[in-house]
């Protein structure tokens, strides 16, 4: 027993660093894990949380009752599948071609400047798109649409383009990010496959198509599984603040999580809200477990867990 | 075959030159409207070649400094105060979870690990920061919530300590009666300076760049970061205005185009000037996340 005792208190000092971090994530992360029962309830603010009456499933029907319930879903996914197919196709062929260059400083010039939008928040990113898409002083509108004698397009009224809009700039604000991981990878494939096939006479496209393509498939099945499971998530900014929170997008550009913040910042309705993040939080849940489990598959080493 | 070759490397030079340029150009779309004047951007709106180049939108913020240097300096507090906490914090909990032989170490470690993978959403969160910790127009609201510790951070780091410092050096230390904290200051932090660096430039990268903590607890305009500044001067045009003519008796006219990009110059400035000189480590954070986090 004392010697079990001697044990624990020579790790004490351990435990005793840790405290800190314990108390933040307990704080930061699991006691409003405790706050979905908020979505069980008719909440009311001067009740309190565990004041408030249960409804059961109520706030949950009531969401799916609505169209927006369908609408998030399918922008929330579709967005993102977008995302995955477009943003790892670029990525893994922009990867590709920079390991095929010969000069050293040109890939290292290329590498850096493709990363500088991952450094920038979404609200410069906002002004960015804004100095292209503003209605009235527009680079779009004024220097290219007027001179070829077309009318001006009310970008942030028109729901027509933000598909493509959204597209565009989730791509070129992540290219360079997923780039380098990819990059990285083909930079650490065995170079002795490469002399070989160079010896037997492999052109260029074959190499690519027979080494560096396979060498990179476990890459990208992970990092793709990985997003798959978050297809349930959404960059918030990208979707609120880029499109200004324009009313007349909103068919395009509401999310789960555009969902959730209006509900509880702007409607004031919670019940909806805390419905709403409770299906995303459960289903996504559910997928990063099974997208998980399909990486452990193919490659073990890979696996979150 | 060499003709052929030089041909391919061309054109890849070509298309990778196009893509920085996709890259750079709303960049330099900004930075060029920035330093046009009013007149001709009312005329013919953002554009590449202006037709007349003006300072007014700079000396408009620094006139304007009530605003705009008080949302700068509260940036780069929170940035410093911000990620000191969090190195200190992942620090002092990846070092016992590198450690093989602490007892609890599986359970600890699937506390951190278990909240990449699910988490309590909005709702409960924004009511616990207000309604019990009160944090809604604080300081802390900017600190605080979501970025002081991160399970990504830890894992990467705790992930850093397991390979790259050998048990047998602990172990030594240990035996000259060395205590734990003076162990992880005196070995493990000096060997962990890449790690530490890299966490400590992504870490800076999401406090300067985090607007939605402003966004969602603070509404008291003396206490807007630059980021949260930028997102109201975009969602309200009449913010800066009403906000410029009550400090300065309605007698300026601003030039409200051009400042909003001047703005934004601004908030993105402070990442391009450190970039170049830690480039190498940003990648390296990427590397080793995507990988192993």
């Amino acid at each position: 027993m004392s010697k079990k005792l001697k044990k624990y208190k020579r790790y004490l000092p351990l435990y005793f660093m840790m405290v800190p971090g314990l108390v933040y994530l307990i704080i930061n992360n699991y006691i409003p894990m405790g706050g979905i029962i908020i979505a069980f309830k008719k909440f009311n603010y001067a009740k309190g949380i565990l004041g408030s009456p249960w409804t059961g499933m109520d706030n949950f029907e009531f969401l799916f009752k609505t169209k927006e319930a369908w609408t998030i879903t399918r922008n929330t996914l579709v967005y993102n599948m977008l995302f995955i197919v477009i943003g790892t196709i670029l990525a893994v062929a922009v990867a590709i071609l920079l390991n095929e260059l010969k000069s050293v400083m040109a890939k290292k010039v290329y590498q850096t400047v493709i990363l500088v939008p991952f450094l920038i928040s979404i609200v410069v990113v906002s002004y960015l798109v804004y100095g292209f898409l503003s209605t009235d002083t527009g680079f779009i509108n004024r220097s290219i649409l007027q001179p070829m004698g077309k009318d001006s397009v009310s970008w942030y009224s028109d729901p027509t383009y933000w598909p493509i809009i959204l597209v565009i700039v989730n791509v070129w604000k992540n290219l360079g990010y997923n780039c380098i991981i990819y990059y990285a990878t083909v930079v650490g494939l065995d170079t002795s496959l490469y002399e070989s096939a160079a010896i037997d006479g492999a052109g260029r496209w074959k190499r690519i198509w027979h080494i560096t393509l396979p060498g990179l498939k476990t890459t990208i099945i992970t990092l793709v599984l990985m997003s798959v499971g978050r297809v349930f998530y959404s960059d918030f900014g990208l979707f609120y603040q880029v499109p200004m929170n324009s009313g007349p997008l909103i068919d395009v550009t509401n999310t789960i999580d555009t969902y959730v913040y209006r509900g509880l910042m702007e409607l004031n309705n919670i019940g909806m809200a805390s419905a709403a993040a409770v299906y995303q939080s459960l289903v996504g849940f559910i997928l990063v477990l099974s997208a998980n489990m399909l990486v452990r598959k193919i490659d073990q080493e890979s696996a979150l867990f | 075959m060499v003709e052929k070759s030089k041909v391919f490397q061309i054109g890849v030079h070509c298309f990778m030159i196009l893509l920085m340029l996709f890259c750079l150009i709303p960049f330099l779309l900004l930075v060029v409207s920035s330093f046009t004047a009013e007149s001709a951007l009312l005329k013919n709106g953002y554009s590449f070649f202006p037709s007349e180049i003006s300072f007014d939108a700079y000396k408009a913020l620094l006139i304007d400094s009530s605003s705009i240097l008080r949302g700068y300096f509260l940036s780069f507090v929170v940035t410093i105060v911000g990620t000191l906490s969090n190195i200190i914090l992942t620090l002092l909990f990846a070092y016992p979870l590198s450690r093989k032989d602490l007892p609890g170490k599986g359970f600890f470690s699937f506390m951190v690990f278990f909240t990449m993978l699910f988490n309590g959403g909005l709702v409960p969160t924004y009511m616990m920061w207000t309604g019990v910790f009160n944090i809604k127009n604080t300081l802390w609201a900017l600190i605080v919530p979501n970025l002081m510790m991160g399970a990504f951070y830890v894992i990467m780091m705790r992930t850093y300590f397991t390979t790259n410092i050998p048990e047998a050096v602990l172990e030594a230390a240990r035996i000259d009666g060395a205590g734990e904290l003076k162990m992880l200051i005196q070995i493990v932090l000096p060997m962990s300076k890449p790690i530490i660096a890299t966490i400590i430039l992504l870490v800076g990268l999401n406090y300067w760049n985090d607007w939605l903590n402003g966004l969602y607890y603070v509404n008291d305009d003396r206490l807007y970061s630059i980021q949260v500044l930028l997102n109201k001067m975009l969602m309200d045009v009449q913010y800066l205005m009403t906000n410029a003519a009550s400090s300065m008796g309605q007698s300026i006219q601003l030039p409200a185009t051009g400042i909003k990009m001047a703005v934004a110059v601004m908030g993105a400035l402070p990442m391009f000037i450190i970039y170049p000189f830690f480039q190498k480590y940003f990648v390296q954070g990427i590397v080793i996340g995507a990988v192993k986090g």
